[in-house]
């Protein structure tokens, strides 16, 4: 397929954890056991799984945030793996990330408007003006406001600073972002916010979503395809329809077994 | 059905601000053998209900106004060492952090054993009999006895957390978002298991919880709190179904569906606002 704007093959990364009395032993973890996966242009790909099951670990990887054990991750045909330190360093411009935590993602010490513009600073796009022009727009943008510049995160609510993680992964016009549960922290009504200001601005500025999330409802909404992993192993991966209507395999039907309210939910339509 | 906890106008300020209120003259009826779920956003109260039940009411905060009765008895204004007799004995508690609630340098065996011992005097083989039926109840095998908590999974704190709270056979139950931290496999197998022990054992559940579709699998009646007062109040088919306050309506629009068939609406604060003034 020529359409797929990331892909990566047979991904393995193992971790060592020391263990047995005192840890002096040590076990080997697979997080990623031979993942391979497509993301295609202006789509959403939502990874789901339990805790443990390598979800966090792929996105880091993804970004080489992480070394690979094996394996490669290919965006616009090339190999992330074999760029040099100042080519990946450009290319990260269209791969950015929303991290889950909006407390502790954001620096507590630096104010709103540097941590938004600090990309465009680090990239050297434009003058300090423009950059500044720029910040407001992104800040505008996410539903705050110029004034929020000077703040610092504490000032900010969760959902605000989820929105503030948002207009700094945003602000390099990147082609990818990866979102590590970027709603799970915020309650459902911010979480509903979140989640339809994602969706507009991929609309606006064709984003491709990596979408990292445990809940199963979320994911219903915002992916268009989905990949189920479990141990480190994809177990199931397809158009969100497919999935959600006829699972598969076991696992995935447990998974979807197990969200709260179908019950209830099966009711109301009876 | 008899009633087991009345909670009338209670009413909770900050000392420093005591014109805040955070739980502003809520009332409703808990009755035994039944679920009462709590729902709201962060910051709507229903926390602070759980906490002032069981007099756990932290000494920054003020319980104004209002009475909390169980099984007929106002207390709210029992002195902490009365409240001692009737926490973990007639009322039993669940909080959300499994993995901070148990001590970690003490056996599992040994925490359960110390609510029992406490409470109802019990000693050597009988405690240890009482404790490895506790386990079996909540699904531990009984050799994990003399695990520490750091030895098991989540889920199996919670159980853990689950079989202290029953040990001494609580008439009320009060849960704490006790599957919020919990995977979905595991939060379906945890609300299960609470669910056979309330009707075994005909407790009332207190559970408070931010998610509709716990809600959904396990009240038998719902309180919506928002800004610290109940909004609505009901059974679980009508509260769901056939919400009354614009607030509830808001808030079910914003849970997504698993069907995926509903589009998600955010809350509009500033509506809510003018429509709470009208």
């Amino acid at each position: 397929m020529s359409d797929l704007i990331l892909s990566a093959h047979h991904l393995t990364k193992t971790y060592t954890q020391r263990s047995g009395k005192f840890g002096f032993g040590t076990t080997q973890v697979k997080a990623l056991d031979d993942v391979s996966i497509g993301l295609k242009a202006g789509t959403t790909l939502a990874v789901v799984g339990e805790s443990g099951s390598g979800k966090s670990t792929l996105a880091r990887c993804l970004l080489q945030l992480q070394p690979l054990d094996s394996g490669e991750v290919i965006f616009e045909g090339k190999d992330l793996a074999k760029l040099s330190g100042s080519e990946l360093r450009h290319t990260r411009r269209d791969l950015q990330m929303v991290f889950q935590d909006p407390f502790a993602s954001l620096n507590p010490r630096m104010r709103i408007g540097k941590i938004v513009g600090e990309g465009l600073l680090i990239h050297r796009l434009g003058t300090l003006a423009e950059q500044q022009a720029q910040v407001i727009r992104m800040l505008k943008r996410v539903g705050l406001s110029e004034a929020d510049m000077q703040k610092y995160p504490h000032e900010f609510s969760g959902g605000q600073r989820q929105r503030i993680g948002i207009a700094r992964a945003l602000i390099l016009q990147p082609k990818v972002v990866v979102c590590d549960e970027p709603v799970s922290a915020l309650d459902v009504s911010i979480q509903a916010q979140i989640l339809l200001l994602l969706k507009e601005l991929q609309q606006e500025m064709s984003l491709s979503y990596i979408f990292i999330s445990h809940d199963l409802r979320v994911v219903r909404h915002i992916a268009d395809e989905v990949v189920v992993m479990y141990k480190g192993k994809v177990v199931e991966q397809g158009a969100v329809n497919d999935i959600y209507q006829s699972p598969a395999q076991d696992y995935t039907r447990n998974l979807l077994n197990a969200i709260p309210g179908r019950k209830h939910a099966a009711m109301a339509s009876t | 059905m008899s009633e087991l906890l009345r909670i009338e106008g209670l009413t909770i300020t900050p000392k420093s601000a005591p014109e805040r209120c955070l739980v502003d003259d809520i009332s409703f009826v808990l009755e035994s053998g039944k679920t009462t779920c709590v729902v709201g956003e962060s910051g709507s109260g229903k926390s602070l209900t759980a906490l002032a039940v069981m007099g756990l009411l932290s000494s920054q905060l003020n319980q104004v106004a209002g009475q909390v009765n169980f099984q007929g008895q106002d207390i709210s204004r029992l002195t902490n060492q009365q409240m001692q007799q009737i926490r973990g004995k007639r009322i039993g508690m669940i909080f959300q952090e499994p993995m901070t609630s148990l001590n970690p340098v003490l056996t599992v065996g040994y925490q359960i054993g110390e609510t029992l011992t406490v409470h109802l005097g019990l000693k050597g083989g009988m405690l240890k009999a009482r404790i490895a039926s506790l386990l079996e109840q909540v699904g531990i095998p009984a050799e994990r006895v003399n695990s520490y908590p750091d030895e098991l999974s989540g889920g199996q704190r919670q159980r853990v957390m689950i079989a202290m709270s029953i040990a001494c056979e609580p008439v009320l139950l009060i849960a704490d978002e006790p599957t919020t931290a919990l995977d979905v496999t595991v939060q379906a197998q945890i609300l299960k298991l609470l669910d056979e022990l309330k009707t075994r054992m005909q407790m009332g559940m207190l559970f408070i919880t931010h998610d509709f579709g716990v809600v959904a699998d396990i009240a038998d009646n719902v309180v919506v709190m928002f800004r610290g007062k109940i909004v609505e109040s009901g059974a679980v088919d009508q509260v769901l179904n056939q919400p009354q306050h614009p607030y509830t309506k808001a808030l079910l629009a914003c849970v997504p569906d698993a069907d995926g068939k509903k589009p998600l609406k955010p809350i509009d604060y500033a509506w809510l606002n003018e429509g709470q003034a009208a």
